[in-house]
């Protein structure tokens, strides 16, 4: 199949050369095109030998795109370089040294970043929009007393912990792992224990003795990893929470190994946006920084059920497919109208295996469900766990290994 | 069996010949696809007529359909071969005393026990030419598969340790399909041509009516379409497809609907709309809205 032989094209090559500069040209507005699918290209258009521009954008097409959100980007590109090839040189030209000037500088972005970060951290650390009551901060205060320094680390609110705080917990944090029960899967494999009688493999040693059956060889079902997709709130009011969480999942992504097999990361505030690529990347600063760049609702407001919508509508199906368990990491603080959040956190338990939902205001010792987002959640979730310290995730990640864990769900529905 | 179309519009009449109304783009790729002996990678929302392509195909060309159906854990037993175990024991037994090992041996492991499944099926010489292998909604089996067919599909052989390689002599034609409930890999789709199968516009969506439900009144069809072209651009959890409208004609014609009426979309609602969130949503006033937004539309004409 992917044996490619001379091409016999046209004999001055143009078109050759333009499809080449096409593809170039596609690539800079970010589809991924290698070497490999121009060569296809080319194959495919003299294949094809289009007399109508359209045909031609079909061949292109079929060769270029794989996604369909790259299809208007395709259609862009298309329009504007086969209007005038010229143009298109103009503009690569024009283009390539801004290219490369975004690219020199993301270095000192990020020390920028962690330098402010370490500046303002502690001193200009936000209140959540309602707190809900105030007297448990004391109590963690009180604790800190009797708790050795790791202890005390672990028992700390993010909120309040100084900028060397927060860099030894994302390092405590980086080694957390979040166990997970398998899930027993249709595909079996070689067991000696297994139960289901494995004919070929029994029939294969049977050869081996001569046509002789010794023993009969046996299969079990094989186990397999559920998904995790977590959705966070980035709005103003979780800023502090979020970015140690998404340190959390960050973790959790690329622990080799830890059970998940896919974990999905999206933030919202705002707006949903999809930050699972990102979060692939090795490094967590890295990681953090591009999905930054892409959600562009930080710390903004939050409208958690429109978000909750757009994921049900636009996501679940292809996220949650092989039974995922939910990670909604928010402080429930929303607006907008209640039952409509109640009725999207209901759409998006029935698809899920389990929805957990992490609050890091159950951190306070009276919190109640007061506010209406609160209300209108809390009946949908499976479980409900506080998630504002190294403790209180380390307490999540035992947490999910157990099927019935609720939380503190019970206690706070009879406050209902 | 029918030659392969020699250009664009040939393969077009070809797909038209056997009711399946398609696109030029979608001709244009399957084209490719005959010509260039390239899988064919359709995505698309459910009910758009993805399958429905392959086995146009099939017809039109005069080939065997082969159709491969995914599900979650789908392995290469199923996929591509199996013993047939019970058999062979059955042989062993009887042949016991007479024959000779060896013999046993090449006996056990040939054709006779050898149960094909579709993949190993698609790659058999067939009478009529190359069969059409349909994997339909590759999005719902699990990774391991869908690194099995990389190779597979790239080289159009599979190994059987028993037997040796078994490699087609003549390529299938191969549709795979996918609802996108799960990203399929790049690796995989690199190695096809891809298509994103759209809901059809008013005119090719009536032409299908009234290819494939010609029952159909061409008023009520009209109103039928429309309506349901204007469901499509509400926010549903699932949006009515190509084949939900067939159904609802056919339904409708059922019933001796000679046009619609809020009355009669809130009995039939079943037949496009899939999730209670979506019938609860359109039903009642929406309904009326949105029917009469359509005969809007079509007034003039």
């Amino acid at each position: 199949m992917v044996t490619y032989a001379d091409l016999p094209m046209p004999e001055d090559g143009k078109l050759a050369d333009n499809i080449t500069h096409f593809a170039r040209a596609l690539r800079a507005a970010g589809l991924p095109v290698g070497p490999g699918r121009v060569v296809d290209a080319i194959r495919a258009v003299e294949a094809a030998g289009f007399s109508e521009k359209r045909d031609f954008y079909a061949v292109l097409e079929a060769c270029f795109v794989s996604r369909p959100e790259h299809r208007v980007v395709f259609g862009q590109v298309f329009r504007l370089y086969w209007r005038d090839p010229q143009f298109l040189e103009h503009m690569m030209s024009l283009l390539s040294p801004m290219v490369r000037g975004v690219n020199q500088s993301p270095e000192a972005q990020a020390a920028e970043r962690r330098a402010a970060e370490a500046l303002l951290e502690g001193a200009d650390a936000r209140r959540p929009e309602e707190p809900e009551d105030q007297p448990g901060e004391e109590v963690e205060f009180d604790a800190t007393l009797t708790f050795s320094a790791d202890e005390r680390l672990k028992q700390m609110d993010f909120e309040q912990m100084s900028a060397a705080e927060l860099a030894e917990a994302k390092r405590a944090i980086a080694l957390l792992d979040l166990p997970v029960r398998p899930i027993a899967s249709r595909r079996t494999e070689p067991a000696m224990r297994g139960r289901i009688p494995d004919w070929r493999g029994t029939m294969r040693s049977a050869m081996r003795s001569g046509g002789e059956i010794e023993r009969l060889a046996y299969r079990a079902r094989r186990q397999r990893w559920p998904n995790l997709v977590a959705l966070c709130d980035i709005s103003g009011s979780m800023s502090s929470y979020s970015r140690m969480l998404l340190h959390f999942l960050h973790a959790a992504a690329n622990a080799k190994g830890a059970g998940w097999s896919q974990v999905h990361t999206f933030t919202f505030g705002t707006r949903l946006t999809n930050i699972t690529r990102h979060m692939r990347a090795r490094d967590v600063d890295a990681a953090l920084r591009a999905a930054g760049r892409e959600a562009e609702d930080w710390e903004g407001g939050t409208r958690i059920g429109a978000c909750l919508h757009s994921f049900n509508r636009d996501w679940s199906r292809r996220v949650m497919g092989s039974g995922a368990v939910v990670l909604l990491i928010t402080d429930g603080l929303d607006r907008d109208d209640p039952a409509a959040l109640g009725r999207e956190a209901e759409r998006l338990r029935l698809s899920a295996r389990k929805l957990v939902w992490i609050n890091p205001l159950l951190r306070w010792d009276g919190f109640q469900p007061r506010a209406q987002g609160v209300r209108a959640l809390l009946p949908q979730v499976d479980a409900f766990r506080a998630g504002h310290s190294i403790r209180s995730l380390e307490e999540l990640s035992v947490a999910l290994t157990r099927a019935d864990d609720r939380g503190d769900r019970e206690r706070l529905l009879a406050l209902l | 069996m029918s030659a392969l179309p020699q250009s664009i519009d040939e393969t077009q009449a070809m797909l038209t010949g056997v009711d399946y109304v398609c696109s030029r783009s979608l001709a244009v790729v399957v084209f490719l696809s005959l010509k260039l002996g390239r899988p064919l990678f359709l995505e698309g929302e459910a009910g758009v007529g993805k399958t429905e392509i392959a086995k146009a195909l099939a017809a039109g060309l005069g080939r065997r359909l082969i159709r491969l159906q995914c599900y979650e854990g789908l392995d290469a037993g199923s996929a591509v071969y199996e013993w047939n175990f019970a058999a062979q024991m059955v042989a062993i037994r009887t042949a016991e005393a007479s024959v000779d090992k060896r013999e046993l041996r090449s006996e056990l492991f040939s054709d006779e026990f050898l149960i094909r499944r579709p993949l190993l099926e698609a790659m058999q010489p067939q009478t009529g030419g190359a069969p059409v292998l349909l994997i339909d909604e590759l999005d719902r089996t699990d990774e391991p598969f869908e690194a099995f067919l990389l190779e597979a599909l790239s080289d159009f052989q599979v190994t059987i340790p028993e037997l040796g390689t078994v490699r087609a002599a003549e390529p299938p034609i191969v549709i795979l399909t996918s609802n996108r409930t799960r990203e399929v890999h790049d690796a995989l789709k690199r190695r096809c041509l891809y298509h994103w199968v759209d809901y059809p516009n008013f005119e090719r969506e009536m032409a299908i009516i009234s290819a494939r439900a010609p029952e159909a009144q061409e008023t009520l069809s009209r109103e039928v379409v429309a309506f349901v072209q204007k469901l499509r651009t509400e926010d549903l959890f699932k949006k009515p497809g190509v084949a939900e409208t067939i159904d609802w004609a056919k339904c409708l014609v059922a019933l001796d609907v000679i046009e619609l009426s809020p009355q009669v979309i809130a009995d039939t609602l079943g037949a496009i709309l899939k999730y209670q969130d979506d019938i609860q949503k359109i039903e009642g006033s929406e309904a009326k809205r949105l029917l009469e937004e359509a005969r809007a539309e079509l007034a003039p004409v």
